[in-house]
C-alpha cells in the first residue's frame, strides 16, 4: 500500500463539454444519415457532426493532456496506476465483446440460418419461402437476386489478406520491441521500433482500402451483396477503425516519446497503446480464420 | 459538520463548489450519486405517466383516449424510459453513493470519468424522448424492438433512437469500469474479497455483466443502423441474413440485461434484512456464489424469450433446462434472506417493509419466470399479459422497491435528517396494494389469452382491466408522497445520528450523517461486520 494519497482530482469541464460534443455528434450523424436516406440534403445534420468531432478532438485533447501533465507533476501514486490499468482491461474486454457480436452474428448464419434457409436441418422448412436457393458459403447466389444482387468473387485468402496478417503480426512484434527498449530507456530505439509499428499499421490500412476498392469494383461484393457481404465489411470494417484509432494512439505516445516523456518503470499510456495494438492484432488473426480463410 | 478540508490533496480544493457548475463540473461521488438518482425519479415519473396512458386507455375495451400507432409509441417509450432511464440509473446513483463509504475509499476510483457516465445520460434521453415528437412518430416496435419491425417498418426517428442506445452503452460501460476499478482498487487495507458487504460484491458481478453485454447491444443497434441505411441484409431473409438472429443478439444482451437490474437489488435486501432482524446475514459466503451463478447462467439462458419464435427442439430443451437452473441460486438466496429473519428481532421500519415485500413479490415474479421457463407451456403463454405480470413482478415490487428500501435506509445517512416513519410507512402500504392490484390481475388476462402491446381487447378482460387501472392510478399517485417526504427529510427532518439504526453495521455508518465530502481521505480500520462477534 502506498504512502502517497489517492488523488481525486478538482472539479473538472471536461467531462460535460464532451458530453455536450458527444450529443452533437450522435444528432447530427442521425439528421445525417436520415437526410441522405430520403435524399433531402444532408447539410445540417454534416455540420453538427463535423462541428461536434472537431470540439470532441479538442476537448480529449485537453483532457488527456491534463491528466498527463498531472501525471508528470507526480500527483498519481501506484494504486492511482492500478486504478488505470483496470479501466483499460476491462475497456478492452468492453471491445472484445463488441466483437463478439458480430463475430456471433457471422457464426449464426453460417452454420444455422442460412442452411436452414437452402433447405437443411429441422428449420429447413424455411425453403418454402424461397424455393430454389442454395445454401453456400461464400454466399453467392441470395435468395432474392434483385434485392441483394450476391457478389461474383469473394477476396482471395491468400494474397492481401495473408500480407496484411504477416504485417499486423509484424507489428505487434515491433510494438514489444519498442516497450521493451523503452524499459532499457534506450529512447532513440524505442523511436525507431514505433515508426517501423506504425509504418506497418499504415501499409495495412493502404492495402485495406486496395481490398475495399477491389471488392467493390471487381467483385461486386458490396454491402447491398446479401449476408456475406454485410458480415465481411461490418467486421473487417470495424476492425479497421480500430486499427485506425490504434494508429492515432501510437502516433500520440511516438509524439510523447520524442517530448521525453515515460520513464524506464513508469509508463502506462505506454503500455494501455500497447495493449490496444495487440489486441487489434488478435481480433485480425480471427478475422482472417473465420472470415477469409475458412 | 465540521471543516471540509482535504488536506491530502495536492491541489488544495476544498468542499463542495457552489451554484450550478457544482453538479456540472462536479468529480464526488456522493454529487454524482445524487444527480443520479434524482435523473432516476424524474425518469420514473416521465415513464410512469406514460404507464398511465397505458392504464387509461386500457380502462375499457375501444378506442377512447389515444390512437393505436400513439399507444405503441407509449409501451415502447415506457420500457426503453423504465429500464435505461430509471431502474438503471438509480442503481447507479446508489453504487456511486455507497461504495465508497462501504469500502472506505475516498472516491471512485476515476472520478472525471465518473462525471461524464452520468452527464451523457441526460443528453441521451432528450434525445430519446425527442423522437416522440419527430414526423413519423418515436420508436413504436416495443422495448425489445425487434427487427424487422425496427427496420423495414420503422420510422424515420429510429436512427436516433439508435444513436440515443450508443450513448447509454457508453455512459454504462464507463460507469460499470468506474464501479470495477474502484471495488478492485479502492477498498481499505484488510478488506478482503470476502469481507465485502453484500451490496459491494452484487454491484461488481453487475458491472461485469454490463461491460460484457451492453457492447452486444451497441453490435445489434449497428446492424439495424446498416440494414435501415446502408442496404446490408443482416436481419433480412431475401439477402440471406434472419430476422431471428436480431432475437438472438438482442436477447443475449437483454437477458443478462435483466439480472443487472436485479442484483444490486439483492445487494440491497441483503444489507437491509440483516439491520432490522438484528442478526447477521445468514449464509454470506453462499450468497456471493449464488450471485456469481446468476450472473454466469445469465448468458447461456438468452433464447428462453425465443421459444415460439422457431429454434431446433435441442435448443428449446438446453434454454428451457438452463433457465430452470437459475431457480437453484435464486432459492439459495430467498432461503438465505428468510434464514436471516428467522428467530430474528424484527422490527418494521419503511425500508424493511419494502424489503420484506421485494423477498415475496419478486419470489412471486420468479415463480411465474419459472412457468414461463417450460417451453411447452411458454407456448401459450409468450406475448400475453402473464409475461407482462411476470416481468412487472420483478421489476417493480422487485428492483423498484428495493431502490426506494434503499432511499429510505440510507437517505438519514445521506442527508443528516431522518424522514417522516408514518408517511413512509403510508406510501409503502400504498404502493403495495396499488403493485398488487395492478399486476396480480394480469396473471389471470394472460391466462385467460389477452395478447400484451394491444390498446383494445375483447369484452370478457374488461374486468380484470378495470381493476389494474385502478390498481396502476393507486401506485401512480402514491409516489408524490416519496417525493414529499424526500423534499421534507432533507429541508426538515429530525436530525439522524451517525448510525441511524440500532442494528446498522458496516463501514458507511461509522462516518458522521451526512458524511464528509470525500468519503475517507485516511483509510479506515477494518472491522469485519459478518465475523468478529456472534
Amino acid at each position: 500500500m502506498s504512502t502517497q494519497a489517492y488523488y481525486v482530482p478538482a472539479q473538472s469541464r471536461w467531462p460535460i463539454l464532451a458530453s455536450v460534443s458527444l450529443f452533437l455528434i450522435a444528432y447530427g450523424a442521425g439528421t445525417l444519415i436520415n437526410a441522405l436516406s430520403a435524399n433531402t440534403g444532408g447539410a445540417l445534420g454534416l455540420s453538427l457532426l463535423l462541428v461536434g468531432a472537431l470540439c470532441m478532438g479538442l476537448i480529449l485533447t485537453g483532457w488527456f493532456g491534463h491528466v498527463i501533465d498531472e501525471s508528470r507533476r507526480g500527483l498519481y501514486s501506484d494504486q492511482m496506476d492500478r486504478s488505470f490499468r483496470w479501466g483499460m482491461s476491462w475497456f478492452i474486454f468492453s471491445e472484445i465483446m463488441f466483437f463478439a457480436a458480430f463475430f456471433g452474428a457471422l457464426f449464426y448464419v453460417r452454420n444455422l440460418s442460412v442452411p436452414w434457409l437452402g433447405g437443411e436441418g429441422e428449420k429447413g422448412v424455411a425453403n418454402m419461402l424461397w424455393q430454389g436457393f442454395e445454401a453456400t458459403w461464400p454466399l453467392m447466389k441470395t435468395p432474392d437476386m434483385t434485392a441483394y444482387p450476391g457478389p461474383e468473387g469473394v477476396i482471395d485468402p491468400l494474397h492481401l489478406p495473408l500480407v496484411n496478417t504477416l504485417l499486423l503480426l509484424s507489428s505487434s512484434v515491433t510494438m514489444t520491441f519498442a516497450h521493451y527498449r523503452l524499459k532499457q530507456d534506450r529512447r532513440p530505439q524505442v523511436i525507431v521500433w514505433l515508426v517501423l509499428t506504425i509504418a506497418l499499421g499504415s501499409l495495412f490500412l493502404v492495402f485495406q482500402a486496395v481490398e475495399y476498392a477491389e471488392a467493390y469494383h471487381e467483385l461486386g461484393l458490396t454491402l447491398h451483396a446479401g449476408i456475406y457481404g454485410a458480415t465481411f465489411f461490418i467486421l473487417t470494417g470495424f476492425h479497421g477503425m480500430h486499427v485506425t484509432l490504434g494508429m492515432l494512439m501510437l502516433l500520440i505516445i511516438l509524439l510523447r516519446v520524442i517530448r521525453g516523456h515515460f520513464e524506464p518503470d513508469h509508463h502506462f499510456g505506454f503500455e494501455a497503446v500497447s495493449w490496444y495494438w495487440h489486441f487489434v492484432d488478435v481480433v485480425w488473426v480471427g478475422l482472417f480464420l473465420f472470415v477469409y480463410l475458412l | 459538520m465540521g471543516s471540509l478540508e482535504q488536506p491530502v490533496h495536492s491541489t488544495g480544493h476544498h468542499g463542495p463548489a457552489t451554484g450550478i457548475t457544482r453538479w456540472l463540473y462536479t468529480t464526488n461521488h456522493k454529487d454524482i450519486g445524487t444527480l443520479y438518482l434524482l435523473f432516476s425519479l424524474m425518469m420514473f415519473f416521465i415513464g410512469g405517466c406514460m404507464a398511465l396512458t397505458i392504464r387509461a386507455e386500457l380502462f375499457q375495451p375501444g378506442l377512447q383516449l389515444v390512437r393505436p400507432e400513439f399507444f405503441n409509441q407509449m409501451t415502447t417509450s415506457h420500457g426503453l424510459i423504465m429500464v435505461f432511464g430509471a431502474v438503471m440509473p438509480a442503481f447507479v446513483g446508489l453504487a456511486n453513493w455507497l461504495i465508497p463509504m462501504m469500502i472506505g475509499a475516498p472516491d471512485m476510483a476515476l472520478p472525471r470519468m465518473n462525471n461524464w457516465s452520468f452527464w451523457i445520460l441526460p443528453f441521451a434521453f432528450t434525445m430519446m424522448l425527442s423522437t416522440l415528437l419527430m414526423e413519423g412518430g418515436g420508436p413504436n416496435f416495443g422495448w425489445t424492438f425487434y427487427a424487422p419491425l425496427s427496420t423495414t417498418y420503422a420510422p424515420p426517428s429510429v436512427t436516433f433512437f439508435i444513436f440515443a442506445v450508443h450513448m447509454m452503452g457508453i455512459s454504462s460501460i464507463m460507469g460499470a469500469i468506474n464501479v470495477i476499478a474502484t471495488i478492485l482498487n479502492m477498498r481499505t487495507p484488510g478488506m478482503k474479497l470476502m469481507d465485502m458487504p453484500l451490496f459491494v460484491w452484487t454491484w461488481l458481478i453487475t458491472a461485469f455483466l454490463l461491460i460484457a453485454v451492453m457492447p452486444v447491444l451497441a453490435g445489434v443497434v449497428t446492424m439495424m443502423l446498416m440494414d435501415i441505411h446502408f442496404g446490408t441484409s443482416f436481419f433480412d431473409a431475401a439477402g440471406g441474413g434472419d430476422p431471428v438472429l436480431f432475437q438472438h443478439v438482442f436477447w443475449f444482451f437483454g437477458h443478462p440485461e435483466v439480472y443487472i437490474m436485479i442484483l444490486p437489488a439483492f445487494g440491497v435486501v441483503s444489507e437491509i434484512i440483516p439491520t432490522f432482524a438484528r442478526k447477521r446475514l445468514f449464509g454470506y459466503t453462499s450468497m456471493v456464489y449464488a450471485t456469481a451463478s446468476i450472473a454466469i447462467l445469465s448468458f447461456i439462458v438468452w433464447a428462453h424469450h425465443m421459444f415460439a419464435v422457431g429454434m431446433p427442439l435441442a435448443g428449446e430443451l438446453f434454454f428451457m433446462y438452463s433457465t430452470m437452473l437459475i431457480a437453484v441460486p435464486t432459492g439459495v438466496k430467498v432461503f438465505n434472506w428468510v434464514a436471516t429473519m428467522y428467530r430474528g428481532s424484527m422490527t418494521f421500519e419503511t425500508p424493511m417493509l419494502f424489503a420484506l415485500a421485494f423477498v415475496v413479490l419478486f419470489t412471486i415474479g420468479g415463480f411465474s419466470g419459472l412457468m414461463l421457463a417450460i417451453a411447452p407451456a411458454d407456448f401459450q403463454y409468450h406475448d400475453t399479459y402473464f409475461v407482462v405480470a411476470h416481468f412487472h413482478y420483478v421489476l417493480v415490487p422487485g428492483s423498484v422497491f428495493s431502490i426506494m428500501a434503499a432511499a429510505y435506509y440510507w437517505l438519514p445517512k445521506w442527508t443528516g435528517h431522518m424522514y417522516n416513519e408514518s408517511m413512509g410507512k403510508l406510501h409503502f402500504w400504498l404502493s403495495f396494494i396499488g403493485v398488487n392490484v395492478t399486476f396480480f390481475p394480469m396473471h389471470f388476462l394472460g391466462l385467460a389469452g389477452m395478447p400484451r402491446r394491444i390498446p383494445d381487447y375483447a369484452l370478457q378482460f374488461a374486468d380484470f382491466n378495470m381493476v389494474a387501472t385502478f390498481g396502476a392510478f393507486l401506485f401512480g399517485f402514491s409516489q408524490l408522497l416519496f417525493v414529499y417526504n424526500i423534499i421534507s427529510c432533507i429541508r426538515s427532518g429530525k436530525k439522524a445520528t451517525d448510525n441511524v439504526w440500532e442494528g446498522s453495521h458496516g463501514l458507511e455508518w461509522t462516518l458522521s450523517s451526512p458524511p464528509p465530502y470525500h468519503s475517507f481521505t485516511e483509510p479506515p480500520v477494518f472491522k469485519h461486520p459478518y465475523k468478529d462477534n456472534g
